[in-house]
């Protein structure tokens, strides 16, 4: 069933009988080609491109909650591909390539809004970075541009522009960028992906990894068995929990990472906004609720809740970038757990075990590649090599030294 | 979240800084590439109880040994960390 204006007019006109599941509810079969751990929106993506890109229609997801109930349920829902490193760039604008076409090729309203993304800054060493950035997107072909006081304060004149400590100077805007509805994606990855063959299997865990001679042969769960020629991780938050179950120790941390959301206003911020002189940055969503976060709270947690300290960061942040605030009551709280890798950029890679495959290690960056994040993960498990796009994203890269670390930050994950 | 400081009582989180797992020191320095790669990158990042290193920053300054379940951020004690030995 498509969905379309005209659809909803028939649908309309004869009751809204006509609807039906968006997905099946499969029981697992005995054997699959893949099967994908982690029922996300980066694992249903790599369904659907497993399914769309490489033919492969016996394939299943498997989540051991209900789909999107993880991390593609506590983003902030942004999308931007504004990164520095030649390791980086070409596959975050591969995924904003993907996001620009995202609801015509799911025949989903995904909601994707080129809204803009703008990154301040507040000093002369804040300006030359942010022009080295756009400097290095413009190189690969993406869209920056570099805004001076002037042209910011015509976008948003509301702001804290000369606070004595950080004035506002400037800033990096991509225009392409923006914000997506996160559960739209999660649903309309799901519907296309089931619409082309692929079991999406709930209340379904991984217990446990079978392997004989080096390969893979399916994984444990708590539906039985289920065998499988290649299996492909995308559980990002709890990776270090699945992989071990291959017997992987992994170069990543579990944090959580809060984020908030204001009772609603009439329209305020019409891009997304980042501080560049602390970590914290704000949109708005179509309801109306501000939402904005900041960082981590720095220490190992699967808890998925947060506390107080980061929560009085955050606020302060925000107060200094945009005094109005102050006003307004937060509506809501929530915590994710982030795969915070030692260099703060992922992997998408093989791993040693013959048909085992890994995508993991997304800091909190996960939710802008989601599309090509399951593009590159069904191409390397499809064709057991990664594609060019995520040949840098590699699981051994932290042996070889050729690490991808936007921040210069180290071996030290909530410093990221 | 509150940790008890060993020489100050309890003390609430903000006051000490994270550094991650305390585990075994670091190899040799002429161990082999590989020791050290597992020393540096390699985490157990356990789901449960995981003792780890806070320095009480703003407070006496020590670094602690705290055991801390990453489930719930129970924490069920915290020593000095020159008293703590690595499990062999």
């Amino acid at each position: 069933m498509s969905y379309s204006f005209l659809r909803i007019v028939r649908e309309a006109l004869r009751g809204d009988r006509g609807w039906r599941p968006a997905w099946r509810d499969p029981a697992p079969k005995p054997h699959y080609d893949v099967v994908v751990v982690g029922g996300g929106g980066h694992g249903l993506a790599t369904g659907y491109y497993l399914a769309t890109e490489h033919g492969l229609a016996n394939v299943a997801v498997l989540e051991k909650s209900w789909i999107g109930s993880g991390n593609a349920g506590r983003n902030t829902t942004i999308i931007r591909s504004n990164y520095l490193l030649a390791g980086n760039e070409p596959f975050y604008e591969h995924s904003m390539k993907l996001w620009e076409g995202l609801e015509r090729d799911l025949n989903f309203n995904t909601m994707v809004s080129q809204r803009g993304v703008l990154n301040l800054f507040h000093s002369d060493a804040g300006r030359d970075a942010a022009a080295r950035r756009g400097n290095a997107m413009r190189l690969h072909g993406v869209d920056a541009a570099l805004l001076d006081e002037a042209a910011v304060r015509a976008m948003l004149p509301w702001l804290d522009f000369d606070g004595a400590r950080f004035p506002i100077t400037g800033g990096l805007l991509q225009r392409r960028g923006g914000t997506a509805r996160h559960d739209a994606v999660v649903w309309g990855y799901a519907r296309a992906a089931d619409r082309r063959g692929v079991d999406i299997v709930q209340n379904c865990e991984v217990t446990g990894i079978r392997i004989a001679g080096g390969r893979v042969q399916g994984v444990e769960t708590t539906r039985g068995f289920i065998g499988a020629a290649k299996v492909g991780l995308a559980c990002a938050g709890n990776s270090s929990r699945v992989a071990a179950l291959a017997g992987l120790r992994l170069p990543i941390e579990s944090h959580v990472l809060q984020a908030f959301v204001s009772e609603a206003v009439k329209p305020l911020i019409d891009t997304v906004l980042t501080f560049g002189a602390g970590h914290f940055y704000i949109s708005q969503s179509d309801k109306g609720g501000l939402v904005f976060g900041g960082d981590i709270d720095g220490y190992n947690s699967y808890a998925q809740r947060g506390n107080l300290p980061i929560v009085e960061d955050v606020a302060e942040a925000c107060m200094a970038l945009l005094p109005l605030a102050g006003r307004l009551r937060v509506l809501r709280s929530w915590g994710g757990i982030m795969d915070m890798s030692m260099d703060g950029s992922p992997i998408i890679d093989r791993t040693p075990v013959a048909g085992l495959y890994l995508n993991a290690g997304w800091c909190y960056g996960g939710f802008k590649a989601t599309p090509a994040s399951g593009w590159c993960f069904a191409h390397t498990i499809a064709h057991d090599a990664p594609h060019r796009l995520n040949a840098a994203m590699r699981l051994d890269r932290f042996a070889s030294g050729a690490l991808i670390d936007e921040r210069g930050a180290g071996a030290q994950p909530n410093l990221h | 979240m509150r940790i008890p400081c060993p020489h100050c009582g309890m003390r609430g989180s903000e006051e000490f800084s994270y550094r991650g797992a305390a585990g075994p020191p670091p190899p040799a320095a002429d161990a082999p590439a590989a020791s050290w790669h597992d020393h540096v990158y390699l985490r157990d990042n356990p789901f449960g109880p995981h003792r780890e290193l806070w320095h009480h920053r703003y407070g006496c300054r020590r670094w602690l040994v705290v055991t801390r379940d990453t489930r719930t951020h129970d924490i069920a004690g915290a020593v000095d960390a020159s008293a703590w030995q690595p499990p062999a």
